[in-house]
């Protein structure tokens, strides 16, 4: 690793005077910027330990929830009213990474965790856009069984590989951003942003912002979700294809859906096209089939990865099916 | 700044790229803990902190302050195997011996996971207060514990004849 320094922060100003300094990096639980680190891919200066930031999982006045961005990953899966109100994140963040990795897992760290794309990792032999801008990308003509097939661009097809992300896209949760010039919220869906021209740039954050917390806000019908994650293991493995999905129905008729996707775009795809496909139409299988299918129309595969497009779709209709129990 | 080791009192290095794995091994020549791919892939590197399982290859040794860790060479006492290590021998829960380390923490991690009701990919009914305590529910919990040797059917042996009753 390329020489450091290391300061702690005990809150948020704390490590926003720190980082003023300069080409720092606040430091999580370390699952994935230390490895980085070690790769020489990441090489801040500096690193702000923030893991002793707001690690609180609290109700709001309206039925909703807040999430220190200190929070464990497993504190976050095993807590009462996650588990009761939002099921779909607790089962997305299980189906992630080891027990030892989400022990260690801040909120704020899984948010921005980085690719897994085997280029990206190579950096002593490998091309690779999000690296190095300009260089090209090696994965376009290289083994790419793993990489995107939706919102990809000719600079880099990399995927996002958080599963807890996926289940946070369904549920409208909100990103709590703090920076040297003040707060502000950013949905979580346009936090991260599509590859385009500057696949190096990953979301919207500014320099040196932190992530104080994330809101889920009340949502009754995601008392009826779940996460089904598919991958080449039965665990300890990323996703070919995710699916997070929360459905009401009444009468037999879709009253609202929720859907999204990972494994298959450099962000958490929302499939808002399946969802306002759906609302108003009977909860069969034909209705579930029909908007994945839609959903999935402009998805565009690479060399190794086309039996992603026919995945997700079947991965879609049979989460709907399984949440739709006897209405479907 | 200092943390604790096995008991034990220890100065932090002031070098913060020294991870938990190498100040263990390289620092205060704890060997057992086992430095296998360092990356977070394998959990060779399992050990306990403040009670909970940790990675330490990804652990940085700074971010140790104040805490209180746990390797495999503080869990006998006396020259008294701890019942999972001697369960380990009895059922063959290694060959090489290379992941046992980590194997042994972190089932000691599980076993707090599961008395706390923590829930696994196979949890049914979220709202269950219990955790059920069979094999497939143990090869999950463990699945952050490669053996390359392919000992697994008596590491969960061996898992489940000391903790099966503790868990429930
Ligand atoms: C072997 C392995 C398998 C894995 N499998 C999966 C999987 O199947 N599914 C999955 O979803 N994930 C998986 N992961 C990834 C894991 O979930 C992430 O590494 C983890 O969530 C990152 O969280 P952290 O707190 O450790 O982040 P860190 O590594 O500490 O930080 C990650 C990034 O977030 C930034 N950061 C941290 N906190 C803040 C803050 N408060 N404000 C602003 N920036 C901040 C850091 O600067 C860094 O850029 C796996 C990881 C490994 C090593
Ligand atoms: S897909 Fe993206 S991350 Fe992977 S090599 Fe290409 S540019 Fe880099
Ligand atoms: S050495 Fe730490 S997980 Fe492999
Ligand atoms: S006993 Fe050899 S790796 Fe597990």
């Amino acid at each position: 690793m390329i020489p450091f320094s290391y300061a702690r922060a005990n809150d948020a100003a704390a490590a926003l005077q720190f980082f003023a300094n300069g080409a720092a990096k606040y430091l999580g639980g370390g699952t994935n910027l230390v490895d980085l680190m070690r790769e020489t891919i990441e090489r801040p200066a500096r690193l702000i330990d923030v893991t002793s930031l707001s690690d609180s999982i609290e109700e709001t006045a309206d039925g909703g929830i807040v999430i220190g961005g200190a929070a464990r990953n497993t504190a976050i899966a095993e807590h009462r009213l996650i588990r009761t109100r939002f099921p779909l994140l607790s089962r997305a963040i299980v189906a992630g990474a080891s027990p030892q990795i989400r022990n260690m897992a801040t909120t704020a760290g899984n948010v921005l965790q980085r690719t897994r794309c085997a280029y990206f990792y190579d950096n002593d032999a490998a091309r690779c856009n999000k690296r190095e801008p300009g260089q090209g990308c090696d994965a376009i003509e290289g083994f790419n069984r793993y990489h995107a097939i939706l919102g990809a661009s000719s600079a880099c097809i990399a995927t996002h590989p958080s599963d807890m992300c996926v289940a946070l896209a369904a549920l409208d949760a909100v990103v709590y951003l703090q920076g040297t010039e003040g707060k502000r919220t950013v949905p979580l869906s346009d936090f991260h942003r599509l590859p385009g021209d500057r696949p190096d740039i990953e979301t919207v954050m500014r320099p040196g912002e932190l992530i104080t917390a994330v809101e889920l806000p009340p949502k009754p019908m995601a008392v009826n979700s779940t996460y089904r994650k598919v991958r080449d293991r039965a665990s300890y493995a990323f996703a070919l294809v995710s699916v997070a999905a929360a459905i009401k129905i009444e009468a037999g008729v879709v009253g609202d859906v929720r859907i999204a996707l990972g494994g298959v775009a450099h962000k958490p795809w929302r499939a808002m096209k399946a969802e306002a496909a759906l609302r108003g139409q009977p909860a069969t299988d034909v209705s579930f089939r029909a908007a994945a299918e839609l959903e999935l129309a402009d998805a565009k595969a690479q060399a190794h990865n086309a039996f992603k497009v026919e995945l997700a779709k079947r991965t879609i209709a049979a989460v709907l099916t399984d949440l739709s129990g006897d209405a479907a | 700044m200092t943390m604790t080791v096995n008991g034990n009192t220890v100065s932090i290095p002031n070098d913060p790229r020294v991870s938990l794995l190498d100040f263990l091994r390289e620092h205060l020549h704890l060997s057992g803990t086992k430095k296998g791919c360092n990356q977070g892939a394998c959990g060779a590197c399992t050990v306990l902190v403040d009670g909970q399982r940790v990675l330490s290859c990804l652990t940085l040794a700074v971010q140790c302050s104040e805490r209180d860790i746990t390797t495999i060479e503080g869990l006998s006492s006396d020259g008294v195997l701890h019942p999972l290590q001697q369960a380990f021998i009895e059922h063959d829960g290694f060959q090489c011996g290379y992941c046992t380390p980590g194997q042994i923490c972190s089932a000691i991690g599980m076993l707090e996971e599961m008395r706390r009701g923590v829930p696994s990919q196979l949890t049914g009914d979220l709202c269950a207060e219990v955790v059920a305590f069979d094999r497939d529910e143990v090869r999950e919990r463990m699945s952050g514990n490669l053996c390359r040797c392919g000992a697994h059917n008596g590491i969960v042996d061996a898992i489940e004849d000391v903790f099966r009753e503790a868990a429930e």
